[in-house]
């Protein structure tokens, strides 16, 4: 073994690092994933035969499976499902929600203003800028195709 | 260069202490440890203090053990995890001592031992402490993310122990003799190098510092008139699963005597079975905490006569690695000697 240039040292570290389990992990976001997709579902026909339009049980939805991982994750109980859960709770908008309020409670004791309040966003910053960043490609094109190509 | 320096007046370890917290208290090594707070808090509103209080804790206790007055202690070397070291000037400031704040990332608690013998064979001081901390929740945050966020962390990811120990050391001849323990001491040691590790992944650590760790055991063995064979362990810090792995196939290339006698603290301190650890502790508390538990009570028994000891630090922080530049490695190399009959 090389243990005197980067090359080698890199070598050996890429033969003794466990790799992820990737096919495990699939399949557990596959299932909590779908399972969060079915309750989020079974919400939507619960509020529309509360009498609720359709659009607003959609967004109700969204509020309340927002409202259940804030909850969660301020229990101490979202991180511990989402260890085996992996994508199958980040994905959904439950990990957006997730990343704001632990990073909420991680910031209190820095204040309201410059804790909370500057460091809110830091874990879903990203999901927030590029979402909105493709969100306004995406309307541009959309533009283009509307009033100029048609 | 001559790189390993003797010392002639090994200062000796007259009291130490492990303080740790829930999953130290649940781990193999739990009963051993003097305090554990199975909140984690130590009694105080921010994880930051409570890194300071444990610290705080671990002198007062290693001090009354002793029966030692604080105002005995010429000099104060601590550190910990923390931005600045900030547990330690927060949770030592009421003692009152000189105090020498710090930082080794995980090596600390050699870097401390290290420096304090030579301050002592400088006959700078004649007693000293030393105190290393590490709290998972402050480190957390500090590195990585928010407590309660759900992510998944890599098979080769290592938990930072909330664990402190704490070390009075002297020359005095007086002390010695009534101290109730005596027998250990430390009667050599090796200032570690700057190895890079190759790689910029935080969540493997032990893979980075690995390489440090056989640098400083191969240079070692190099220049001492001692071989592996003379030594009951060899013992690192925290490389965990992934490390130790690493440092024992380098061994057993370049200097199998050693390899057998390799032992690593982040792999003592859990029960990687029962808990979700994944590749074993890290954090400078690893080290510190295992030696005042494990390894120093069996020197003092005479259960074991000589130990070589190097907590292994990962010299990173969280922008050096997101700008892509590698994790540097050190391992400094203290002899710890035992003289019970």
């Amino acid at each position: 073994m090389d243990i005197y240039t980067n090359e080698g040292k890199k070598e050996i570290i890429k033969k003794f690092t466990p790799k992820t389990k990737v096919l495990k992990n699939t399949l557990l976001a596959f299932i909590f994933g779908g399972l969060i997709s079915l309750g989020a579902e079974l919400l939507r026909e619960a509020y529309i035969y509360f009498g609720m339009s359709e659009k607003d049980a959609l967004t109700l939805v969204g509020v309340t499976l927002i409202l259940l991982a804030s909850l969660l994750t301020a229990l101490g109980l979202f991180d511990r499902i989402a260890r085996y859960a992996g994508a199958g709770t980040l994905v959904p908008i439950t990990g957006f929600s997730n990343s704001v309020t632990s990073q909420a409670l991680d910031a209190k004791s820095e204040g309201l203003i410059l804790g909370v309040g500057a460091k809110i966003f830091t874990v879903a910053g990203p999901v927030i800028l590029y979402g909105i960043a493709s969100g306004v490609l995406y309307g541009i094109i959309y533009f283009i195709y509307l009033y100029i190509i048609r | 260069m001559k790189r390993i320096k003797k010392l002639d007046t090994p200062p000796r370890f007259i009291s130490w202490c492990a303080v740790g917290g829930y999953e130290e208290k649940n781990g193999p090594l739990g009963e051993a440890f003097d305090l554990c707070d199975e909140s984690d808090t130590f009694g105080q509103k921010t994880w930051e203090m409570s890194e300071g209080e444990m610290g705080r804790c671990a002198l007062n206790l290693a001090l009354s053990k002793c029966s030692l007055s604080h105002e005995t202690l010429e000099l104060l070397v601590a550190g910990d995890l923390q931005n600045q070291c900030v547990a330690s000037s927060v949770g030592l400031d009421s003692f009152g001592a000189p105090f020498l704040g710090i930082y080794g990332a995980c090596s600390t608690c050699t870097e401390a031992l290290l420096i304090l013998s030579s301050m002592i064979e400088s006959g700078a001081v004649t007693t000293g402490a030393c105190v290393t901390t590490s709290h998972n929740s402050a480190a957390e945050r500090q590195f990585r993310t928010p407590l309660e966020y759900g992510g998944q962390r890599s098979p080769s990811a290592q938990w930072t122990s909330t664990a402190a120990g704490s070390f009075v050391l002297t020359s005095d001849e007086e002390l010695i003799k009534n101290a109730k323990l005596s027998n250990v001491a430390i009667s050599d040691f090796m200032i570690g190098r700057i190895v890079d590790g190759a790689t910029a992944d935080g969540s493997n650590m032990g893979a980075a510092m690995s390489f440090a760790a056989a640098e400083s055991i191969i240079e070692y063995f190099k220049e001492s008139e001692l071989k592996p064979r003379d030594f009951d362990y060899i013992v690192t810090g925290d490389l965990g699963k992934v490390g130790t792995s690493i440092l024992r196939a380098i061994l057993e290339e370049r200097l199998p005597s050693a390899a057998g006698k390799h032992l690593d603290c982040g792999n003592l301190l859990y029960d990687a079975k029962r808990q979700d650890v994944h590749a074993g502790a890290s954090g400078c508390g690893t080290s510190a905490s295992v030696l005042a538990s494990y390894f120093l009570p069996r020197l003092e028994e005479g259960e074991i006569r000589d130990i070589l000891f190097l907590s292994t630090g990962a010299l990173m922080s969280p922008s050096s690695v997101l700008q892509g530049n590698t994790i540097k490695g050190i391992a400094p190399v203290i002899h710890i000697h035992s003289s019970a009959d």
